[in-house]
């Protein structure tokens, strides 16, 4: 073969149930190795693109070939990946080791890899205690677990993970995404959804956001930061005189009485910045606190999957969304 | 994908079939329980009623026990279909189906694991059912030709029945409308010759009774294990059940290759 064929390649993908569509043209392409994030709101379309690139659901239209392969072909695809789907699909009436081993016999690993490898797994996802009660009996982050070590049975080269840390503790989140990590490094493709805009941030080398089945946005986390026009100065003062004579001052600025805060949107330039507390210095007003708000992914979200221009009481809640990242001055 | 991977995964699938037969206590009592019961109510609440030796019933309880004991057979078969049916709609709803259908199995190998399974867990009830009539006094005078005879048409009826509830677990939309769809196939024994004889029936309910399938099986196992009238009952017994395993198996296999 001349030149590797990306991980996962999709063009013009279409779906429809009745005349709803779902999936409206979405392209994307995923090298090898590397870790793609689908990120969108409820009904977004996301599970559907799982679906189709997992041989689970047919296209209306469009292609979609993992390493050169076409879906369609799914005897093809199936041993090339390994998928969690949104909701967990563990067998109930076995325990979490039978599980991994029925697992282990399915891929036909041999009785004493399989028993070693459930061992191993049991222990990578904190579940050996509980590896020899029922699935029945474990709690949802638990199930979500012994799940998500199902799917690592298989030595996949691309992985799929519909919402892989939903419903986990903060605990068990950072040991999956430090074994996310771990799997691209060792070559293995990740595809994931999640609602959890950090860990697109923390894990994803490329993130699409789709909203009513269209990609709105592709890019590096920083890509898309940098889309967000809306980083702010939020300017804290010591008295309500203060803050009244500074909003005066700034007719485009943004009041938070209770704090005693002022919050003026900036194209985050240094000069501007400087310009802005001149006119406040020269009109005598006393600043007690300068920080600057850049733009962090929720925003970049929410503006981006912004619902149709009916209501007025989106735009105000992203700029009143506490950021993440803070730069103090 | 060759035969012997196949054959492979159809074991793991068969071995995980009947850890669930063992692991699912409610439908141990419905399939086992609920014919046991039926036993004793008929041999001890009805059977001296019933064995009263009028048109061509036999005469006393323990006649009546011979009588009915092959009918129960069947009975348990039809109680687990019950079972078969509810677990095949609880792997099809509960999520592990699409795990199952994203890897590199053979719709067959789940089939045939289930189908086994059903197949396998049907006739150790049947087999202890066999076990409790004995114990209550049942006395088959068939010959080894006739024994054999008689498991062979058990074993072809399981099949059959296996095929068909798993086709009704399959298609259903809960594990609760899989066990309503099987109610039919429990309550059908009660119009037959199985309880009493159909000649004792008003005319429309004999007709049905007469060209249902289980009176020909009934008649059948009856007449190989106790004695009685076989003639062309043997044929369509065995025709009724190739054909309940047809219709079942086809349907299955496209509920099977349809996502939901
Ligand atoms: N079988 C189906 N029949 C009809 N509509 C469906 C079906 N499956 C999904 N949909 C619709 O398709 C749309 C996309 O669903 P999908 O499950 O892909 O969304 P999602 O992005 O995964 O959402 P979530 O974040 O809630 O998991 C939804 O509007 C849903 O109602
Ligand atoms: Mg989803």
């Amino acid at each position: 073969m001349a030149v590797s064929p990306p991980a996962i390649e999709v063009s013009g993908l279409r779906k429809a149930y009745g005349d709803k569509t779902v999936l409206d043209g979405i392209d994307l392409s995923v090298p090898q190795g590397s870790i793609y994030a689908l990120l969108g709101p409820n009904g977004a379309g996301k599970t559907t693109v799982v679906n189709i690139l997992t041989t689970l659901l047919p296209a209306d239209s469009g292609t979609a070939r993992i390493l050169g392969d076409d879906v369609r072909r799914a005897e093809r695809i199936r041993p090339l990946i390994s998928v969690t789907g949104q909701f967990a699909a563990v067998d109930n009436l076995l325990t979490g080791e039978e599980n991994l081993i029925m697992m282990a016999n399915l891929y036909r690993l041999g009785r004493g890899r399989a028993k070693a490898l459930a061992a191993e797994l049991l222990e990578k996802f904190d579940l050996t205690a509980a590896g020899k009660a029922r699935g029945v009996t474990y709690s949802g982050g638990m199930r979500r677990r012994l799940d998500l070590a199902m799917t690592l049975v298989a030595e996949p080269r691309v992985i799929f993970l519909d919402e892989p840390t939903t419903g986990l503790d903060p605990r068990s989140r950072h040991a999956m995404w430090e074994i996310v990590r771990d799997l691209t490094g060792r070559g293995v493709t990740i595809f994931l959804t999640t609602q959890y805009l950090e860990e697109a941030d923390q894990l994803a080398d490329r993130i699409g956001v789709l909203d009513h089945g269209v990609l709105v946005a592709e890019g590096s986390a920083d890509e898309l930061k940098r889309r967000m026009p809306g980083a702010s100065v939020r300017l804290e003062f010591s008295a309500a005189e203060q803050l009244a004579a500074a909003a005066g001052l700034l007719a485009e600025a943004e009041r938070d009485p209770k704090a005693l805060a002022l919050r003026v949107p900036t194209d985050g330039a240094l000069r501007s910045l400087r310009v802005l507390l001149d006119r406040l210095d020269d009109a005598g007003v006393e600043v007690a606190k300068v920080s600057v708000l850049s733009a962090d992914l929720d925003d970049v979200f929410l503006a981006l999957t912004e619902r149709p221009p009916d209501s007025m009481e989106r735009p105000a809640a992203v700029a009143g969304r506490p950021t993440a990242r803070k730069e103090m001055l | 994908m060759s035969a012997s991977i196949a054959v492979r995964n159809s074991g793991t699938m068969l071995h995980r079939s009947l850890r669930h037969g063992v692991r699912f206590p409610m439908m141990l009592v419905t399939g086992l329980v609920t014919p046991v019961i039926l036993l004793l109510m008929f041999v001890y609440i009805f059977g001296g009623a019933l064995g009263s030796g009028a048109d061509g019933m036999p005469g006393g309880r323990s006649a009546y026990l011979d009588y009915i004991a092959p009918s129960m057979f069947l009975t348990t078969v039809c109680y687990g279909g019950g079972t078969t049916a509810v677990t095949v709609s609880v792997d099809m709803t509960q999520g592990i189906i699409n795990r199952f259908r994203t890897m590199p199995i053979s719709q067959s190998a789940l089939m045939a694991g289930h189908i086994l399974g059903g197949v396998l867990r049907t006739l150790a009830a049947v087999g202890l059912i066999m076990a409790a009539a004995v114990g209550l006094g049942f006395r088959p005078h068939a010959s080894g030709v006739q024994w054999v005879a008689a498991a062979g048409l058990l074993v072809l009826v399981t099949v059959g029945l296996t095929c068909l509830t798993i086709a009704f677990g399959a298609a259903a939309k809960s594990p609760g409308g899989a066990n309503t769809a099987v109610l039919p196939l429990q309550i059908l024994p009660l119009i037959s010759s199985a309880f009493v004889a159909t000649r004792t029936m008003p005319t429309p309910v004999r007709l049905f009774a007469e060209y249902q399938p289980f009176t020909p099986i009934i008649n059948t196992l009856r007449g190989l294990l106790v004695g009685g009238p076989i003639g062309q009952d043997a044929w369509i017994a065995a025709v009724w059940c190739v054909g309940a395993a047809l219709i079942g198996f086809t349907w299955s296999r496209r509920s099977f290759s349809q996502r939901r």
